[in-house]
């Protein structure tokens, strides 16, 4: 196999083994949209890094963050409900980064290569930005688990026994910009979200644990990252949509399956 | 049997939100192995004067005095588990800290939840949910147990014996107790002293005298005097009255808690 197949797929792979216990997280505290908002501002990020000639990533990673601190801050302030304030951050961050992509002149843009990922385009130094993002995510995640699976389950509980929640909320937003920032490469801004929910959604009919849902989260998303690669060098499709194509079909196998086990 | 400083005490406490007093120059103090019930009809501010006095919620005016490095078990009004997280009690007991597996088992004993260790919490009755709370709350080896409304979603008969729990926790662990109830006859074998709540505070003291109080009468009506003697009742009676004494508003609600 070409050395360009492995990178894609060792690439994938570390990004489905954070994605999946970072999802379950996404999953239980129903921030799917907000999951897209941060993902969707990231083309914003990546028109200013061109527009301004700064670090791609690192703006990138900049403004994902500036957004969900603002997301969080008008939602204290005004009276529209979470998901409108959302849905008018994510695509009017969405429309602006197109916008400003369009007036970058003399430079040409493989769109589509953002919207929906080239993975295939991994180059040896993306292998290593994607495994650093990834392993910092990892530990942090680990070293927050605790707190942040009992603020999950009563923000108000955890408050009283003197859990940082702000603190560890914010945290974990990082988390997801970096996360969003480090999958953009495999699926693109418009399919990240799918890699952080659907691997989750689907691990839940297995688990009876909130630690093993994160592992099993982890192991479907290798299974989908492998599939799609597969699917995509085959039949020659887009490699980003393929993998999300194949964590799909796990999930609604698994639940189909279940729904016919319980006899609905 | 009291120590002379309050586990917990403030002092004119004013709560203001969109113009409005939610809470209104309320005093309180509570001590070690005390326990102390705030009650009130719907919208009374009980639960706020909770999240103030938790440090959930600042105050506009007043203070209020906890005593340093004191351990504090907080069972929430609700807590709804979605089922989209598996979550075992045991893995939920699991989140107040690092016990061993006979500490959990020993607490859900003491609640009377014993063998419910690997139930999934979604999956629990409203009884069991709150005893499981309980059990949470317990393993920490509170200083302070701060209950809302702790028998929400328990059906009547069960009641009664989640206050006598609750009592009785309280003389094993010598800890102090506060909690909201919305019925006094309910919470009148197992409290110390009764705060009616009302923006502010209508009148306090012990329940019995409590339940004569003209201030009491006027918040809850006047059908509550004549059924001073309730809480000894079948609950099939107390249900009659405790429909009557609730305000027309409140008393649908109440009606939908008890399933």
């Amino acid at each position: 196999m070409d050395d360009f197949i492995w990178r894609a797929l060792v690439a994938g792979l570390i990004i489905a083994a954070v994605a999946g216990p970072l999802g379950t997280f996404v999953v239980w505290r129903k921030m799917a949209y907000f999951g897209d908002t941060l993902s969707h501002s990231a083309l914003l990020g990546i028109a200013m890094g061109i527009l301004l000639g700064l670090h791609m990533s690192l703006t990138m990673l900049l403004v994902c963050l500036a957004i969900a601190v603002l997301v969080v801050w008008m939602d204290r302030r005004q009276k529209l409900s979470h998901d409108t304030l959302l849905g008018i951050f994510a695509h009017s961050s969405l429309s602006l980064g197109l916008v400003a992509l369009s007036l970058v002149e003399g430079l040409r843009i493989d769109l589509m290569s953002y919207l929906f990922g080239d993975i295939l385009a991994v180059s040896d130094h993306d292998l290593m930005l994607i495994l650093a993002g990834s392993l910092l995510v990892l530990i942090v995640l680990m070293l927050i688990w605790r707190p942040l699976l009992t603020m999950t389950i009563h923000e108000q509980m955890a408050r009283v026994e003197g859990i940082p929640v702000d603190m560890i909320r914010l945290v974990f937003m990082m988390l997801l910009a970096t996360v969003v920032a480090v999958a953009m490469k495999l699926v693109g801004v418009l399919l990240i979200t799918s890699l952080l929910i659907i691997p989750a959604a689907t691990a839940r009919s297995f688990s009876r644990a909130p630690e093993q849902m994160a592992m099993y989260s982890a192991l479907i998303g290798f299974l989908a990252v492998g599939g799609g690669l597969v699917m995509s060098l085959k039949w020659d499709t887009p490699t980003g949509p393929s993998i999300v194509v194949a964590a799909s079909l796990l999930f609604f196998a698994t639940n189909l399956s279940g729904l016919a086990r319980k006899g609905v | 049997m009291m120590s002379a400083e309050p586990l917990v005490s403030a002092h004119g406490l004013v709560y203001e939100r969109d113009g409005q007093r939610l809470i209104d120059r309320v005093d309180i103090a509570l001590h070690r192995g005390e326990i102390v019930t705030v009650i009130g009809p719907n919208g009374a501010g009980k639960t706020t004067l909770i999240r103030l006095l938790l440090g959930l919620a600042k105050p506009d005016k007043g203070k209020v005095q906890i005593s340093p490095d004191l351990t504090i078990g907080y069972v929430p009004q609700r807590m709804h588990i979605d089922p989209v997280m598996p979550l075992t009690v045991k893995r939920f007991l699991a989140t107040a800290g690092r016990f061993p597996i006979e500490a959990m088992s020993s607490a859900l004993g003491e609640v009377g939840a014993q063998g419910l260790e690997e139930r999934q919490m979604s999956r629990l009755s409203g009884g069991e949910l709150q005893r499981v709370l309980l059990a949470r709350a317990i393993l920490r080896s509170p200083d302070l147990l701060v209950l809302d409304e702790p028998t929400q979603g328990v059906d009547l008969a069960g009641q009664a014996e989640v206050y006598r729990l609750i009592s009785a926790l309280r003389d094993r662990y010598h800890c102090g107790v506060l909690m909201v109830s919305h019925d006094l006859h309910l919470v009148m074998e197992s409290t110390d002293s009764v705060m009616c709540l009302n923006q502010h505070v209508c009148c306090s003291g012990k329940p019995e005298a409590i339940s004569r109080h003209p201030e009491y009468l006027k918040l809850f009506g006047t059908a509550d005097a004549s059924g001073l003697a309730v809480y000894s009742h079948t609950h099939d009676h107390c249900h009659d009255v405790h429909g009557n004494i609730q305000p027309v508003e409140d008393h649908k609600h109440q009606e939908d808690g008890h399933g």
